[in-house]
C-alpha cells in the first residue's frame, strides 16, 4: 500500500502519468495492436493437446463399413425430397424406424419480423424428425446428438444419408452408454432453435412449436454434419456459435486427433495448416486464419447449425465436407469412420467437457491462443481509456493525487450542473432506443411511402436513424444555452471514457473479438477528442471510425480474407444484408450484437460526438 | 425543505412502481447480488405459507427470518409494497437524523470558534451553513436513487426493512431518546445480530449529549451505561420471548442466528464467505468461521477508542464494516452506508483514492452479472472469475471506508494543529499514514 498512501510517491507517479499521457497512450495502442498481431506467430502460441482424460488414451477402433450404402440412402432421400418438395417426413420416419430407432417428429412455425432476402423466407413452417438410439449399457441419463440439416435444393443429401447409415451401424453396437439422438432439422437454425427449445422446455424468442414427445438424457455434446458431395477433399471445422460462444477446445482437439489418425485433410476457417511458420507467407496465412475467426466471432451469429447448442451448455461443432479440385479424395466410409471414432470417444466421457479452454483463438487447427495470451492485447487498449480518464480527473483539479495534501488545493471548482451532463447522456440513449425499436416498427409505413421492399425498409430506416443521430449535438446545445463550460465537456468526457471502458471490458469478456474490434476503432477517438481539435477533420475521423463504418470495413476485410474480394457496389449490398441479418439474428435466436451496438455502443459514440461540438 | 423531500419521495416511488410492473421485476429477485437466503422475498412467502398451514416455518431449510417481523408483510395487499414504504421511511429517517446531526455539529463548531480553539489558518476547513444546507436532502437522495437500493427494493428483499430499523435507530439516537434508541437497536440486533456493534457508538453519542464524560471513575458514566444496557438487553429479551410464545418453540434461534453465524448456505453472493468455505476442508471450518465472524465484531474496540469523540462517524464506519464482512451481504446493505457519504463531503479534499475506488466499484458492479452469466449460463467461465470480482469489489469498499476514516482523522488533526504544517526546520511538511 506504500504507493497509495505515500503522498510524495503518489505525486511523482501522477505527474509522470499526466505529463507523458499522450505518448503513453500512443505506445499502449501500438503495443496492443502489435500484441494482437503477434498472437498468430507460431512460437507465441501453444500446441493443442487433449485435456480430457476420458478421451485421451482410450483405444477406439473404427469399423464403419457402409459408406456406399449411406450414399445410396442419401440418393433415395434426395428423390423423396424432390417428390414432396420439402422434408420427406413420412419416408424419414419409416426409414429411421426400420433402423431400430425411436422416432418422433416436431412441427414448428415461425413468422419472421421481416422477410429474409438471403434465404428467401418469411413465413416458415417445417418439421424436425429425430430418432433416439437408447443406450443399452447405462441408465440413459445422458445423450449425444448428431444432426444434419435438410436444406433446399440438392444440398446435404449425403449428410442425411450418412446420418442414417451411422444410425443403422450404431444400433448394432453394444458399447453405447449415452443415448444417441439422430436429428434431421428443417430450415436450418430456425428448426434447430425449435427443437432445442422443445427439448429444454424454454421459449426465449417466442417461437411456435409442438412439444417433443420423446427425450433422451441431458445432452453432453453435439455435432452437426454438412456434406454435399459423394467424395470430399477436406473437412472444415466450424466452432463459432451464438454471441461468439465457442465449444470447449477439447472438441476441436478430438476432431483434429481423428483427422490425423484416419488421414483426412482438415481445415479451420477453410484454411489448411502450413508448416512454414518462419516465412512471411506462413505467418500471414496463420494471421489470416486467426483474423477470420475473430471476425466470425465478433459477428455474434451462429456460423453453423451447432451454434445454438452452446446456449444450453452443450459442446457442439459443425463439420463441413468440402470438395475442391485437389487430387486426393476421401470417401464417405472414411468420414463415417471418423464420426464413429468421435462418438465412441464422446461416449466415454464421464463428465461434461470442461477440462480444456473455453476462451481461445485458433491460428491453425493444431495451435491455439488462450485467454491469458490474448487479453493483454485488449487490456493495453482499455488502459488508454483509464489513463485518459485519470488525466482528465487531475485536470479537473478535484483530484487529490495532484494536490495530495488537500492543503495546497485551491478553491474547489464549482462543478457543472448535473443537468448539463445528464441531458446529452439521456438524449444519446433515446437515440439508441430509437435505433433499436424503430426499424422494425416502422417498416410498414416505410413500405407504403417509398418504393422499397420490407427488408430494405428496415435496413434503410436503421441507417437513417443512425445518420440522424449525428445532427443531435446542435439540438442539445440549444437546450443547454450558456452551460457549455470548459468544465462541462471535461466531466462529460470523463463519464464517456469510464462508460466506454466498462462497456468494452464487459463485451470483451463475453465476446473477445467484438470487444477488441470495437476498442480498436473507438479507443483512439475516445482518447483524443476535445472541442478544441479542428472541427471538420475530427468530425470526418469520428465518422470514419464510428461503429457503423467499422462494420463496413469488417465486411470488406472479411471478403478479402476469404479470398473473394468484392467491388464497392457489392460490398455495400453485402453491408446492407449484414445489417438485416444482424437484426434477424436478434429477433430469431436472441443474438446480442445488435442491441449492444444500438443501445450502448452507439449512444456512447454519440456522447463523444457531442463533446466534439461542445461550445 | 419539505417540498424537495416530498418531490424526491414521489420520484423514487414512481421509479420503483414502474420497475415493479416491468419485466425486470421477475428477473431481479433471482439475482444473487440482490437477495440472499436471509432476505429473499420468495422465502418469506414460503415461510408464511407454512405458518398458515400450521407448520413451523423453520421446519425446512428455507425460512431464516425472525417471524413476528414478517407477519405484517403478509397483509400487504395494498398497491404499495412494504419494501417501497420501508425505503421511504429509511430516507425520511436518515434525512431527519442528518439534519439534526448537522445542527449539533454546527453548534459545536460555533462554540469552538468563539473559544478560539481552532488555529488561524484553518478557516477554510470551517463548515458553512450554506454548504451544509443541502446535505440532508442529498443523503435522502443517495439512499432513494441509489441503483443498489432500487434493485433491492424491486427484489422485495427484506433488507430494506432492516435498513429502515437501523435508520430509525440512528434517528432516535441523534434525537437523544435513549429508550427508543435502545429498542430500535435491539430490534436491529434481533433481526440480524450484527448491528450489535452499533451499541458502542450509540452509547458514546448519548453520553456526549448528556455531557457525561467517558471516565471510568465517574459514577454518572456507569449509571447511564448500565441504564442503557438494561434497556437494550431488556427489549431484546422481550422480543426473543415474544417470538418464542408466538411459535412456542426455540427453533428460530438455530434457524436464524445459527444460520447467520455458522454460514451453512454457500450460495454465491457479493461477500467473502461462500468461496472460502466451499473450498475449505471440513475440519478447519469451525476455526475459520470463528475467525471470520470475530473479524466483523473486532473493529468495534479500536474504532470506538479512536473515534470516541465522533460517534456518528463511528456508526457510519460500523455499518460499512458490517455490510462488507457480514456472512450474507447484499447490495441493499451497501446502499445504507453509501447514503451517508454526502454527510462527509467536507472530507472530500482529504480523500486520496476516491477516483480509483469509484472506478473499481463501478466496473465491478457491471462485471458481476457478466461473469455470473459466463459462469452459470454460458459455462465458459467458472467460480474463480466471479469470486475474483467479489474480492475486488470488497477491497474497493474497504479502501473507500478506510479512505474516509483517514480523511476524518486528518481533518481533526488539522483542526488542532493548523492546516499548514511545518517541519522543525521550517520547510513544508506532509502527513504520511503508515
Amino acid at each position: 500500500m506504500g504507493l497509495l498512501s505515500d503522498p510524495n510517491r503518489r505525486r511523482a507517479l501522477t505527474k509522470l502519468l499526466t505529463r507523458l499521457n499522450a505518448p503513453i497512450c500512443v505506445m499502449c495502442y501500438l503495443a496492443g495492436v502489435a500484441w494482437f498481431m503477434g498472437l498468430a506467430f507460431e512460437p507465441f502460441t501453444l500446441r493443442t493437446y487433449m485435456s480430457e482424460n476420458a478421451m485421451g488414451s482410450t483405444m477406439v477402433e473404427e469399423r464403419f463399413p457402409a459408406g456406399e450404402r449411406a450414399l445410396a440412402t442419401g440418393r433415395e432421400f434426395a428423390a423423396h425430397k424432390k417428390k414432396v418438395g420439402g422434408m420427406p417426413v413420412d419416408w424419414l420416419v419409416k426409414t429411421m424406424q426400420s433402423r431400430g430407432l425411436e422416432v418422433f417428429t416436431q412441427s414448428f412455425t415461425r413468422k419472421l419480423p421481416f422477410p429474409d432476402e438471403n434465404k428467401e423466407r418469411y413465413m416458415v413452417r417445417g418439421t424436425n424428425v429425430y430418432g433416439i438410439l437408447r443406450a443399452p449399457r447405462a441408465p440413459r441419463t445422458e445423450a449425444l446428438v448428431l444432426s444434419a440439416p435438410c436444406s433446399e435444393g440438392n444440398n446435404n443429401n449425403q449428410a442425411v444419408g450418412l446420418l442414417l447409415g451411422l444410425a443403422q451401424y450404431f444400433r448394432s453396437q453394444i458399447h453405447w452408454a449415452k443415448d444417441i439422438i439422430f436429428l434431421v432439422n428443417e430450415h436450418d437454425l430456425i428448426g434447430m432453435q425449435a427443437w432445442l427449445e422443445g427439448y429444454h422446455h424454454t421459449n426465449t424468442t417466442g417461437g411456435d412449436w409442438s412439444p417433443l414427445q420423446g427425450r433422451g438424457g441431458s445432452i453432453q455434446a453435439a455435432l452437426s454434419l454438412e456434406l454435399s458431395s459423394d467424395v470430399i477433399t477436406s473437412l472444415d471445422l466450424v466452432l463459432e456459435g451464438l454471441n461468439g460462444q465457442l465449444p470447449n477446445l477439447d472438441l476441436a482437439n478430438l476432431f483434429y486427433a481423428f483427422c490425423q489418425k484416419i488421414g483426412v485433410l482438415c481445415t479451420i476457417q477453410g484454411k489448411l495448416q502450413r508448416n512454414d511458420w518462419d516465412t512471411t507467407s506462413g505467418y500471414s496465412h496463420a494471421a489470416q486464419t486467426m483474423m477470420l475467426m475473430v471476425l466470425k466471432q465478433a459477428s455474434g451469429r451462429p456460423w453453423g447449425d451447432h451454434g445454438l447448442f452452446l446456449r444450453y451448455h452443450i459442446e457442439a461443432a459443425s463439420i463441413r465436407g468440402i470438395n475442391s479440385f485437389r487430387q486426393y479424395k476421401t470417401d464417405t466410409t472414411t468420414i463415417g469412420r471418423l464420426l464413429e471414432g468421435m462418438y465412441r470417444k464422446l461416449n466415454n466421457l464421464l463428465e461434461r467437457l470442461h477440462q480444456s479452454y473455453f476462451f481461445y483463438l485458433m491460428p491453425s487447427l493444431s495451435r491455439f491462443v488462450s485467454i491469458g495470451y490474448y487479453m493483454p492485447a485488449f487490456g493495453l487498449l482499455a488502459v488508454i481509456l483509464l489513463l485518459r480518464a485519470l488525466d482528465l480527473w487531475v485536470q479537473l483539479g478535484a483530484s487529490p493525487p495532484g494536490t495530495e495534501d488537500g492543503v495546497a488545493g485551491g478553491v474547489q471548482p464549482s462543478s457543472p450542473g448535473v443537468l448539463s451532463i445528464l441531458t446529452p447522456v439521456v438524449i444519446s440513449h433515446m437515440t439508441g432506443v430509437a435505433l433499436y425499436t424503430l426499424p422494425i416498427l416502422s417498416q410498414e409505413m416505410a413500405v407504403q411511402h417509398f418504393p422499397v421492399s420490407e427488408t430494405e425498409a428496415v435496413v434503410l430506416t436503421a441507417i437513417a436513424i443512425y445518420t440522424a443521430g449525428l445532427a443531435l449535438p446542435h439540438n442539445t446545445h440549444r437546450l443547454l444555452q450558456g452551460e457549455g463550460t470548459e468544465e462541462g465537456w471535461r466531466v462529460l468526457k470523463l463519464v464517456a471514457l469510464l462508460y466506454l471502458a466498462v462497456l468494452l471490458g464487459c463485451t470483451a469478456l463475453i465476446n473477445f473479438s467484438l470487444g477488441f474490434i470495437l476498442a480498436l476503432s473507438l479507443v483512439p477517438i475516445a482518447a483524443f477528442i476535445t472541442p478544441h481539435t479542428p472541427k471538420a477533420l475530427s468530425a470526418a475521423i469520428m465518422v470514419l471510425l464510428s461503429p457503423g463504418c467499422t462494420l463496413l470495413y469488417c465486411v470488406f476485410v472479411f471478403q478479402e480474407l476469404q479470398e473473394t474480394p468484392v467491388s464497392l457496389q457489392d460490398g455495400w449490398m453485402l453491408f446492407l444484408s449484414v445489417i438485416s441479418q444482424g437484426i434477424l439474428d436478434h429477433a430469431l435466436y436472441g443474438s446480442l450484437v445488435y442491441p449492444l451496438l444500438a443501445l450502448l455502443i452507439y449512444p456512447c459514440w454519440l456522447l463523444l460526438w457531442n463533446i466534439l461540438f461542445w461550445k | 425543505m419539505a417540498a424537495p423531500l416530498t418531490l424526491l419521495l414521489i420520484v423514487a416511488v414512481t421509479i420503483r412502481a414502474v420497475l415493479f410492473r416491468s419485466s425486470l421485476a421477475e428477473l431481479i429477485p433471482e439475482r444473487v447480488e440482490v437477495v440472499s437466503p436471509l432476505n429473499a422475498w420468495k422465502r418469506v412467502v414460503e415461510g408464511l405459507a407454512l405458518l398458515d398451514l400450521g407448520v413451523s416455518p423453520y421446519a425446512g431449510d428455507v425460512f431464516h427470518e425472525v417471524s413476528p417481523l414478517s407477519i405484517p408483510l403478509n397483509e400487504s395487499n395494498t398497491s404499495i409494497h412494504p419494501s417501497i414504504m420501508a425505503d421511504a421511511l429509511t430516507a425520511v429517517a436518515l434525512y431527519l437524523a442528518v439534519k439534526d446531526y448537522n445542527k449539533t455539529v454546527f453548534r459545536k463548531q460555533k462554540y469552538a470558534l468563539e473559544a478560539e480553539r481552532y488555529p488561524l489558518d484553518c478557516l477554510e476547513l470551517i463548515r458553512t451553513p450554506k454548504e451544509m444546507y443541502y446535505i440532508p436532502l442529498k443523503v435522502a437522495m443517495f439512499y432513494l436513487l441509489n441503483p443498489f437500493t432500487i434493485l433491492s427494493c424491486v427484489a422485495k428483499s427484506t433488507c430494506g426493512l432492516n435498513n429502515a430499523v437501523i435508520a430509525l435507530f440512528i434517528l432516535c439516537t441523534v434525537k437523544g431518546s435513549s429508550l427508543m434508541s435502545a429498542i430500535f437497536l435491539a430490534l436491529a440486533t434481533y433481526q440480524s445480530i450484527y448491528p450489535l456493534t452499533l451499541f458502542a457508538p450509540a452509547l458514546l453519542y448519548l453520553l456526549q449529549r448528556l455531557y457525561i464524560p467517558v471516565n471510568w471513575q465517574r459514577s454518572s458514566f456507569w449509571l447511564f451505561t448500565t441504564q442503557y444496557t438494561f434497556m437494550y438487553l431488556g427489549s431484546l429479551c422481550v422480543m426473543v420471548c415474544l417470538s418464542f410464545f408466538l411459535l412456542s418453540s426455540w427453533d428460530f434461534l438455530s434457524s436464524v442466528y445459527g444460520f447467520i453465524l455458522s454460514v451453512p448456505d454457500l450460495t454465491p453472493n457479493i461477500g467473502l464467505f461462500w468461496y472460502f468455505f466451499a473450498e475449505m476442508f471440513e475440519h478447519f471450518r469451525l476455526f475459520f468461521i470463528c475467525v471470520f465472524q470475530i473479524n466483523v465484531f473486532f473493529y468495534t474496540i479500536p474504532l470506538s477508542i479512536k473515534l470516541k469523540e465522533h460517534p456518528i462517524f463511528l456508526i457510519f464506519m460500523q455499518i460499512a464494516i458490517i455490510s462488507i464482512f457480514k456472512s450474507y451481504p447484499t447490495v441493499g446493505d451497501i446502499a445504507l452506508y453509501m447514503a451517508f457519504l454526502p454527510a462527509w463531503n467536507h472530507l472530500y479534499r482529504f480523500l486520496r483514492n476516491i477516483f480509483l475506488v469509484s472506478v473499481v466499484l463501478l466496473a465491478c458492479s457491471a462485471l458481476f452479472p457478466v461473469l455470473w452469466h459466463l459462469w452459470i449460463y454460458a459455462g465458459s467461465a467458472n467460480s474463480n472469475f466471479y469470486y475474483a470480482i467479489t474480492l475486488l469489489f470488497n477491497v474497493a469498499q474497504i479502501l473507500l471506508v478506510s479512505d474516509y476514516f483517514y480523511a476524518y482523522l486528518r481533518r481533526e488533526h488539522h483542526l488542532t494543529h493548523g492546516l499548514y504544517l511545518k517541519r522543525k526546520d521550517g520547510s513544508e511538511a506532509t502527513l504520511v499514514l503508515k
